[in-house]
């Protein structure tokens, strides 16, 4: 076999020098005309200066094509000169792919000195590919054993750090034999271990060699090089060999970059090109095992693994999988996303579902692939291991809590990938909130709320709605503004399913899921009634800060606008008990926020107004005429506060501010009938001061009542001004400019 | 009780530690023998981390992976899977003795309610019983957990499970003279472990459960009640000790005796099906 390989070297130059000219000018052209450089380079001189260098760097590869035994580089001027031409080549812009067969050639024949092959060796620094032949052609070199220990070592790790810069590997894979055969000799074992990993297929996995590997391991014991090809092999042929790595395992291979890795890292960054990045493959990455309780009460996501329970079945039952299996792509190698796309329709999950939650890739998978087992895998796994390692649900696992909480979020931010609930955690949750402190993994637990899967399930109030609200009520401000927040995310998260849903209404598979349109409404409605009463509670519990005010005003932010922004057809109007502190709050924040949610409100009850009387037939659902009746009762109490000042007569809400004149006069306060509005209103009062202090820089009677006619627009202009959007929109949506000073307020400003 | 009592009498008066396993996905009792060469492969290798193990050869732990089709209790039961793990004497090589060092069974007796709403790639096998060193529970469960994508948790029995067995137990017919019926509590927060051992005539507790249970073949949670207030009561007369406000732990009876921690041991061949019939609907509600 290798005299072939021989004879064929020997006889080629001829045919090769040829071919080696043309692509060689071929390459030079290829580099003058290459943008930027030459462009910057004012062309002349560089240009020259390129030419020369490709010059001497073509009589260097002659010179080496030719070269006679034992030219010593001491003595030998001329060899000194082409061989740092090369080096310097080399290092500045990497060898042209024709470069190596010659090169490599003369480093592996044992011609030269050692120090000039090694230079040589060292100098191969690809600037695009690596032709395969010149490596096939090294290998038969290598296994005449002309050139000395150290060089085939040095080659060895050559070629793994260049493994990926080979343009075909096919011919390489024929010489797997040839390079198994050299795992005896001790020290290239553990470099032709790694080569032998690179190259390794399925169908390079014989029981043969499986059997040579163990005798080697029984020779030389565990040796990591052996237990990477080993388990390499096992993963492929998991009915021949097994193995089990300790856990503390990270690295297989030493790492053999050697002197390239550096200079091919910088060349490819200096010629800005595409090549092909080498990376490093890691294998099965053993979690690493922590510790101590009993066995399967630890905590441990299982890393992915090949599914090797399929290969013997599905040969057995012999029917199409087959060739599926035979191609199956082991999900330890996925690494990448392209390697993803590249390999979707033969790559099948791991023998452990548990492990796709620290996996992306795979969860993209998973999004592709709706199958029921998927689900029903993850679903059993992640039941039982939140159970088992709930903190507060176990007794003894209170030293776990760090552990659990990662698992927590873990598991969230599954969910917002996936976009989508388990119902495994729903289930959890139901089944722990009750036994939950409020303190334990708060922020994880409260996350994960907000993805409790919308379903027409009536019994949310007791699972959900009862522990929740217990808690609500004797825990932290902080507390209370998390859960205002993570209820708005549930909001969301079921209005964006919805919106979702009825996109693909005609799809099949969700209506698996029995949802009709009245039940989404009135679990909807229920949640938006259950955070209605508890934010009323908390105003009064809290005294109404700033800050609850905020979270709460949030959540109906949502709410006002589900009808056109999420299709629903369902709107339902803040308490009393979140309307009145929110209009009357001592913060501009809050008060801007409540006239942005009143502007939406009315733009929404508008449109589905419209929508009623244009389509003239009979809606599945019409708002209540009570809605309207709320936001009209709101309206009036908010243009009479902010505007005509007549919140105190005109205010007809049964919870509002309407108040007889008798009693208002008993308050001694004067000018009540102004005090809540945009000049006198509390959260607006500063506003008016600095208006003033602009307007009139020399009063400093602070005179309000100096703000009105043409002023008032000013002041209004400035409030615009300084942000307040919310009132802009809310004054000129909700308030009739030009009949203004007329009687006729509230009726225009009526839906 | 339409087992054969030759074919199961080894599963008797041995202690068995309890596990609920969730559904296997993609096990075949078709190649149950194909399983067993991996898991020797598996075990040999989780013994030396680090040294690969070639499939098929002699190793020194043999394992036989086996069906148990007596052990059902209805038709749509998955047969019983069992695994043995014994050892080879290194010293005298073939015809030596092979010695039983751990066994393992998983079953479902009557568990159709659960099997039926579960798909055809899954196999419902939700009770798993062990005996031998715990090392080699954990190697052969996460080889399971691993291959079959199954999850196995120990199953706990709760006091107020272990009253309906007492109670229920009691109440069985035992050829043979029977042995005591044995109650173990436990008291509660105290520096030194405190544990109470109540043990009753046979034929009296069996006099007792007759007066309190009314329709044969049926069994209320008010009757357990009412038996075991009339045991507290008894007690309290004597000892003026409440057992109420202790925790049963144990319970042993002619039929079977079992520990509130999850560990088992059957006494009576004829009556095996019923009490994993029992133990076959705890260790589903603890997967659902």
């Amino acid at each position: 076999m290798w005299r072939r390989h021989s004879s064929k070297t020997q006889k080629q130059p001829l045919q090769v020098h040829c071919k080696n000219q043309t692509d060689l000018s071929a390459w030079r052209k290829g580099g003058r005309t290459d943008p930027e450089k030459s462009v910057q380079n004012n062309q002349s001189p560089g240009d020259q200066k390129n030419d020369s260098k490709q010059d001497s760097f073509e009589q260097a590869l002659s010179y080496f094509e030719k070269v006679q035994d034992h030219v010593s580089l001491k003595k030998n001027s001329v060899l000194q000169k082409h061989l740092t031409t090369v080096e310097s080549i080399a290092l500045q812009r990497g060898l042209p792919p024709e470069g190596f067969d010659v090169l490599l050639n003369v480093a592996l024949s044992g011609k030269l000195a050692d120090t000039v092959n090694t230079r040589l060796l060292k100098s191969l620094i690809p600037a695009s590919v690596v032709p395969e032949t010149s490596v096939v052609s090294s290998v038969s070199w290598l296994c005449v054993g002309k050139c000395s220990g150290n060089i085939q070592l040095l080659f060895l790790r050559w070629l793994i750090t260049i493994f990926d810069f080979i343009d075909h590997k096919e011919q390489l894979h024929a010489l797997y034999g040839f390079f198994f055969s050299f795992l005896q000799d001790e020290k290239m074992c553990p470099y032709v271990c790694h080569l032998l990993y690179l190259l390794t297929r399925k169908e390079s996995v014989k029981p043969f060699r499986i059997r040579r590997l163990l005798d080697l391991q029984a020779k030389m014991g565990m040796q990591s090089h052996l237990q990477a090809l080993l388990s390499l092999y096992k993963l492929f042929c998991p009915e021949l060999v097994t193995i089990t790595l300790p856990g503390k395992m990270k690295t297989y291979f030493k790492n053999s970059d050697g002197p390239w890795k550096a200079a091919i890292n910088t060349v490819r960054r200096r010629n800005q090109e595409n090549s092909p990045v080498s990376q490093p493959l890691f294998l099965g990455t053993a979690q690493p095992q922590s510790r101590k309780r009993k066995w399967n009460t630890q905590l441990i996501i299982p890393a992915s693994s090949t599914n090797k329970n399929n290969l013997k079945e599905d040969k057995e039952k012999n029917h199409v999988d087959l060739y599926s299996t035979n191609e199956s792509f082991p999900v330890e190698q996925l690494q990448t996303f392209s390697q993803l796309l590249q390999n979707i329709s033969h790559l099948e999950f791991p023998s452990q579902m548990g492990s796709v939650l620290t996996n992306p890739l795979l969860l993209h998978y998973m999004n592709c692939i709706k199958d029921e087992s998927i689900y029903l895998r993850l679903y059993y796994w992640m039941g039982q291991t939140l159970q088992e390692e709930c903190t507060w649900c176990t007794a003894d696992n209170n030293e776990y809590e760090e552990e659990f909480k990662d698992f927590l979020e873990t598991v969230y931010k599954t969910e917002c990938f996936l976009q989508e609930g388990f119902s495994s955690c729903e289930e959890f949750l139901y089944k722990s909130l009750p036994l939950w402190d409020g303190l334990c993994c708060r922020s994880q637990i409260l996350r994960l709320v907000s993805w409790i899967p919308l379903s027409s399930f009536s019994e949310m109030k007791s699972h959900l709605y009862d522990p929740l609200a217990q808690l609500f009520f004797t825990s932290s401000l902080y507390f209370k503004c998390s859960v205002l927040e993570s209820l708005k995310q549930l909001l969301q998260n079921w209005l964006n399913w919805h919106i979702i849903n009825l996109d693909s209404e005609s799809d099949s598979q969700f209506h698996s899921l029995n949802t009709t349109l009245s039940g989404l409404v009135n679990v909807v409605a229920e949640l938006i009634h259950f955070v209605g009463w508890i934010s009323t509670v908390a105003l009064r519990l809290e005294h109404n800060p700033t800050f609850l005010l905020y979270f709460i005003l949030d959540f109906y932010e949502t709410v006002c606008d589900m009808y056109l922004r999420y299709n629903l057809p369902l709107l339902i109007m803040p308490p009393a008990g979140v309307f009145y502190p929110a209009l009357l709050s001592m913060d501009s924040v809050s008060l801007n926020q409540l006239c942005y949610i009143m502007y939406r409100y009315r733009t929404n009850l508008v449109a589905a107004k419209e929508n009623e009387l244009t389509k003239k037939k009979i809606l599945q659902f019409k708002f209540s005429s009570q809605t309207y009746q709320e936001y009209n009762q709101y309206i009036i109490a908010m243009v009479g506060c902010l505007w005509t000042s007549s919140a105190f007569q005109k205010d007809v809400h049964p919870q509002g501010l309407h108040m007889d004149d008798e009693l208002l006069k008993k308050t001694t306060v004067q000018e009540f009938k102004t005090s809540f509005n945009i000049v006198y209103h509390p959260a607006m009062m500063g506003y008016a001061v600095l208006f003033l202090q602009q307007a009139w820089p020399d009063d400093t009677t602070f005179n309000f009542s100096l703000i009105k006619g043409k002023k008032w627009n000013w002041y209004l202009e400035y409030l615009y001004a300084q942000g307040l959007k919310g009132l802009k929109v809310f004054i000129e949506s909700s308030i009739n400019r030009v009949s203004q000073a007329s009687r006729s307020k509230a009726g225009n400003v009526q839906v | 009780e339409n087992a054969d009592p030759q074919r199961t009498a080894f599963l008797l008066r041995k202690q068995w530690t309890l596990y609920s396993v969730t559904p296997m996905y993609r096990f075949s009792s078709a190649h149950l023998r194909h399983y067993a060469r991996l898991l020797s492969a598996f075990i040999a290798a989780e013994k030396q981390k680090g040294l690969a193990v070639e499939i098929g050869v002699e190793l020194d732990i043999k394992v036989a992976v086996s069906s148990l089709p007596d052990l059902k209790g209805s038709n749509q039961d998955q047969a019983a899977i069992l695994v043995q793990l014994s050892s080879r004497s290194p010293a005298s090589q073939k015809n030596s003795e092979e010695k039983l060092i751990w066994s393992g069974w998983f079953c479902c007796v009557s568990g159709d309610d659960f099997s039926q709403n579960i798909p055809e790639d899954f196999t419902c096998l939700p009770l798993f019983l062990a005996n031998g060193a715990e090392c080699y529970t954990s190697i052969v469960g996460s080889w399971f957990q691993k291959t079959f994508d199954c999850l196995f948790r120990r199953l706990a029995i709760s006091p107020l499970n272990l009253s309906w067995m007492a109670a229920m137990w009691t109440g069985c017919k035992v050829d043979k003279t029977a042995s005591a019926v044995e109650l173990v509590f436990s008291v509660p927060r105290l520096p030194q472990p405190l544990d109470i051992s109540y043990a009753i005539h046979p034929e009296d507790a069996k006099a007792l459960w007759a007066t309190v249970h009314k329709t044969p073949g049926e069994i209320t949670q008010e009757e357990v009640d009412v038996f075991m207030d009339c045991l507290y009561s008894h007690f309290h007369r004597h000892f003026k000790i409440h057992l109420s406000a202790t925790k049963l732990v144990k319970v042993s009876t002619a039929i079977a005796s079992a520990h509130c921690e999850g560990i088992i041991k059957f006494l009576q061949s004829q009556y095996l099906t019923g009490v994993l019939m029992l133990l076959t609907e705890l260790a589903i509600s603890q997967i659902q």
